[in-house]
């Protein structure tokens, strides 16, 4: 009984992980529907930048991490600004096969700079630190502070979106563009924005992944699968229900692995397709297609 | 009713509905030349390039199908290595387990694979637009998990196809006395052959179907769901025949790729660079929506790779900025541009209205 709510526990955690990659997807296909299929290898590309400035320049990786977000936003604001904006449109197709090429792009591209090697974000004893609940449970920092993470950027996010001009831009471009034009919105800048947002939390959903387990520049798309599974489980535009879809595609993960531990992965799609037949336009919608 | 009125109608009366065009014409005694010159070709090629048109031939193959289902069908799939792995997987099973001949195996996998489209089409059509793609690559992830879960057929490392499974291939025996060439040769050439088939069918196919009323259909769907439903299309029922007769074919392909490459692994068969990215490229190169398309995607994809794949990651990374820059700068592909400049269509599904010589 004990072992099983070890495995909750865990479950839960890792679905803090799931939630990070997930909150910066779920933030653009959100205001702009933009199925941006590079965002796994963007979190790779966001790995690579920290553990570069870890060390290059030996600092920390926390640190390192802060130095990486500005770079990261002007990344984004750039390639929404300069590419995706014109991808665009009422086809889904231009902007699948642009971010197809991108992850292409920027897989080899990472393969070019920094080999197959696995690499890792190391940080000391931090790392497998633990807290004692008593009874044999005991519960990992870091794991627990990607969860406190998650549930933090998604709390920032929030508080963007309902508190604030710049949020109030972003509804109002995802509930109904043409209206929102009128209005004097420019959308594609409100696009760049949000894009740029987006990749400041992919490094903070780098700065985990790296410190995880290891990572290389071709474990992006795998990364994408579970974000945009936890995107669809929580609904367009909630970013609790992001959060939400990371936390059951985590528990589904972990309960499979305990079952089988072959079974990891395909649990976690399983859960996904189930939800999605059910509920196929995820648990908590709250725009429209 | 006016005497104005009455000339206007006998002037109308006058147009007529055609789909053929002056190129479609000559393209189809060409095209029948062409299959001919390809199907006696192994007379004279030497091995090396049989097989490199085999590659051309599916990857062509796979091209046409993805058109039908996103270029006319509007179902953008981003799965389709689902039927890919499906059909190779079956083929093996097919072969090694039951001792089917190799051929009767390839049909019969896309047959299966149409079976397994089934429930698929349930969980997939489920969903729409960006959702159907993303779900369509989970529903390929399954596949590739749980074959590689069957310790029989190799499980996560995957297996080959002993030659004694290909030895006894229909037809080998005549391959061999007819062009004096040892049983790895002649394998070959029977793969190319139905390679050849599928490839040539692929189009044939696509464009049979656009020509009849389920593709006027289908048409209507992707250009509004809702109006074409209003108008008496039964939309589910005819995404769900799409889809599955191109899975069927999809999986028929799948069963020739991995009778031809003889190794099998569930990465690999349930690949979406492979058989989703690829296949996209060389769809979106040429031109979406067009039959033409995927023709000229092929030529241009085997070119870049026959001269560039040497240099490996960079090879990559000019396809993908290849991608996007036709993506941006001419969104209806090669062909596209070319049939919207001399206006030209070699396989005219579009119904015209003629005005008769005056």
């Amino acid at each position: 009984m004990l072992e099983w709510l070890g495995t909750i526990i865990q479950g839960v955690l890792l679905g803090g992980l799931y939630a990070l990659f997930a909150a910066g997807l779920s933030l653009i296909f959100g205001i702009m529907r933009l199925v941006n299929l590079a965002h796994g290898d963007l979190i790779v590309l966001a790995a690579f930048a920290i553990l570069s400035l870890a060390t290059w320049l030996g600092f920390d990786p926390f640190l390192a991490t802060l130095l990486a977000m500005p770079a990261m936003f002007a990344a984004g604001f750039a390639l929404q600004h300069v590419l995706l904006n014109r991808a665009l449109g009422r086809d889904l197709l231009p902007p699948l096969l642009v971010t197809f090429g991108l992850s292409i792009i920027i897989q080899n591209g990472l393969l070019e700079a920094f080999t197959a090697d696995s690499r890792r974000l190391r940080l000391g004893a931090i790392e497998t630190a633990s807290i004692e609940l008593g009874g044999n449970l005991a519960i990992g920092v870091m794991p627990l502070l990607t969860l406190g993470s998650a549930i933090a950027v998604v709390l920032l996010l929030n508080l963007l979106f309902y508190r604030t001009a710049l949020g109030r831009a972003f509804r109002a471009t995802s509930d109904d563009l043409e209206i929102a034009q009128l209005m004097g919105i420019d959308h594609h800048r409100i696009y760049s924005i949000a894009m740029g947002i987006a990749m400041v939390v992919a490094t903070i959903a780098a700065l985990y992944l790296g410190i995880r387990a290891n990572f290389d520049p071709t474990i992006g798309p795998a990364r994408l699968i579970y974000a945009f599974e936890a995107v669809i489980i929580g609904g367009l535009g909630s970013l609790w229900g992001t959060l939400a879809g990371g936390v059951i595609i985590g528990l589904a993960q972990t309960v499979g692995a305990k079952l089988n531990p072959e079974w990891q992965i395909l649990a976690g799609h399983i859960a996904f397709l189930v939800v999605v037949v059910l509920r196929p336009r995820g648990l908590f919608p709250r725009a429209e297609d | 009713m006016t005497n104005g009125d009455v000339n206007q109608l006998i002037e109308l009366a006058q147009y007529r509905i055609e789909t053929k065009t002056r190129a479609s014409a000559i393209l189809a005694l060409g095209g029948v030349a062409l299959v001919l010159i390809f199907a006696v070709l192994p007379v004279f090629a030497g091995r090396g390039l049989i097989q490199d048109l085999i590659f051309v031939f599916y990857m062509l193959a796979l091209a046409q199908c993805w058109n039908l289902l996103a270029g006319y069908a509007g179902l953008d799939s981003v799965g389709q290595q689902a039927f890919v792995g499906l059909g190779g997987y079956l083929l093996f099973a097919l072969t090694i387990g039951a001792g089917i001949d190799p051929i009767a195996a390839v049909v019969l996998s896309g047959l299966i694979a149409a079976v397994f489209a089934v429930p698929t089409a349930f969980v997939v059509f489920r969903l729409r637009g960006p959702y159907f793609a993303i779900g369509s690559w989970v529903v390929a992830e399954v596949y590739r998990l749980v074959f590689a879960q069957f310790k029989q057929l190799g499980g996560g490392t995957g297996t080959s196809l002993p030659p004694s499974a290909t030895n006894e291939i229909f037809g080998i025996e005549w391959v061999k006395a007819m062009f004096e060439v040892r049983s790895p040769a002649a394998r070959d050439i029977i793969t190319y052959w139905i390679a050849l088939a599928l490839a040539a069918g692929a189009p044939l196919l696509v464009y049979l179907v656009l020509r009849s009323r389920y593709g006027l259909a289908l048409s209507a769907i992707r250009d509004s769901e809702a109006t074409a439903e209003s108008a008496g299309v039964d939309s589910f029922r005819t995404k769900l025949g799409v889809y599955v007769l191109v899975a069927a074919a999809t999986g028929m392909i799948g069963a020739l790729i991995y009778l031809q490459k003889a190794r099998i692994s569930p990465d690999a068969a349930f690949s979406v660079l492979d058989w989703s990215a690829y296949v996209i490229f060389i769809v979106v190169i040429g031109g979406v929506g067009t039959i033409e398309g995927p023709i000229i995607g092929v030529i241009v994809f085997y070119a870049l790779q026959r001269y560039l794949a040497d240099f490996g990651t960079w090879y990559l990374i000019l396809l993908g900025a290849l991608a996007i820059s036709i993506m941006l700068f001419a969104r209806k592909g090669i062909w596209g541009y070319v049939a919207q400049r001399y206006r030209v269509a070699l396989f005219p599904v579009r119904r015209m209205l003629v005005r008769p010589h005056a």
